[in-house]
């Protein structure tokens, strides 16, 4: 496995990258929030690195730590075939981070979505609004103190069997 | 009395033609589709029961099979579908999601669509083996040559309900 991601991350961004690690050739950075677009682009357009495929991005709750969300971005190098996951820890009071929709045009439905399930906004984002809820729906489910079975129903018949 | 017994004979030729020529409209959601389409198959063949043709259009149906798990999102559309059926009107929940939610118990899935709808027989099975979709389908077959299910029951209360306000009226 190459490590030249993250060599050239580290080297390109020395105080933006928090930290590493390759734990069985599983290349992650965890960066400042602040800085997510500037290290996106720079892994997409380097041409050592090319990071044309972005494969997912979802968010994680570690209720209880602080900061208290974690979004995470996976990205794959068509062309050197290679690698990377990102992270970027977002507080509890202010849940937003750059959006990066326009790096990735590929990222506008996975970032609507961890808007949904956690209520993380990301700023730019062209159209951020809920993806797989409903609009009536209030908060966000996968947040780990939403309740288990908080339904919201839309519609529900009059005389329900016991 | 005479005109009875033969009104009485005519509804059971009827509904002894409707039960074998029964028009299905499938609300396929999930991964309860693929024992669906087992049971429509050759090998299980839904067709020797008069039940072949999916009408994908709920105007055109006797019964709506909910196949699958219903989110709280597609609760309206269900109920839409539903209303739209002619009467008579069976519903069949394919499968425990639809019974009863599943494994479901979150905040996406409804807990049974026999919270939305009314359900005439239910199937369990997670997926339910084609032999019990049949064996659904010919208490389905039952309940239609008996004259019974519960859209003629709401129709019934619905017809008192007239006939009290006509009562009431004059
Ligand atoms: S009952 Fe089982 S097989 Fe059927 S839709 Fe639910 S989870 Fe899928």
């Amino acid at each position: 496995m190459s490590q030249l991601a993250l060599a050239k991350l580290k080297e390109a961004f020395p105080r933006e990258v928090l930290a590493t690690s390759d734990y069985r050739g599983d290349e992650t950075a965890t960066i400042a929030r602040e800085h997510v677009k500037a290290v996106c682009r720079f892994l997409r357009d380097d041409p050592d690195l090319q990071f044309d495929l972005p494969v997912d991005l979802t968010c994680v709750d570690y209720l209880g730590e602080e900061p208290r969300f974690e979004v995470v971005y996976h990205l794959y190098s068509t062309t050197k075939r290679h690698r990377i996951r990102l992270k970027a820890r977002v507080p509890e009071d202010d849940p937003a981070l750059d959006s990066v929709a326009d790096v990735w045009p590929g990222f506008n439905w996975s970032e609507r979505e961890a808007y949904d399930m956690y209520g993380v906004r990301f700023v730019g984002h062209p159209d951020l609004r809920r993806i797989l809820l409903y609009p009536e729906f209030v908060g966000h489910p996968l947040r780990k103190d939403y309740p288990k079975e908080g339904r919201q129903p839309l519609v529900r018949r009059e005389d329900p069997p016991q | 009395m005479a005109k009875e017994f033969f009104a009485g004979k005519l509804a059971d030729v009827i509904n002894w033609g409707r039960k074998f020529s029964l028009f299905q409209y499938p609300f396929v959601t999930a991964c309860c589709a693929m024992e669906y389409m087992a049971t429509m198959g050759p090998r299980y063949d839904l067709a020797r029961f008069g039940a072949e043709i999916p009408r994908f259009s709920p105007r055109q149906a006797d019964f709506i099979m909910i196949v699958g798990t219903v989110t709280e999102r597609q609760a309206p559309i269900l109920k839409r579908v539903y209303e739209q059926l002619a009467e008579p009107k069976w519903v069949v929940a394919f499968g425990v999601c639809a019974s009863s939610g599943g494994f479901y118990q979150n905040y996406a899935a409804v807990p049974g669509i026999d919270q939305i709808i009314p359900v005439d027989v239910y199937i369990p099975g997670c997926p339910p083996r084609p032999e019990q979709v049949l064996d659904g389908l010919i208490m389905l077959q039952d309940l239609v040559q008996r004259g019974q299910g519960l859209s003629y029951e709401r129709l019934r209360r619905e017809h008192e309900k007239i006939k009290a306000l006509k009562a009431a009226r004059a």
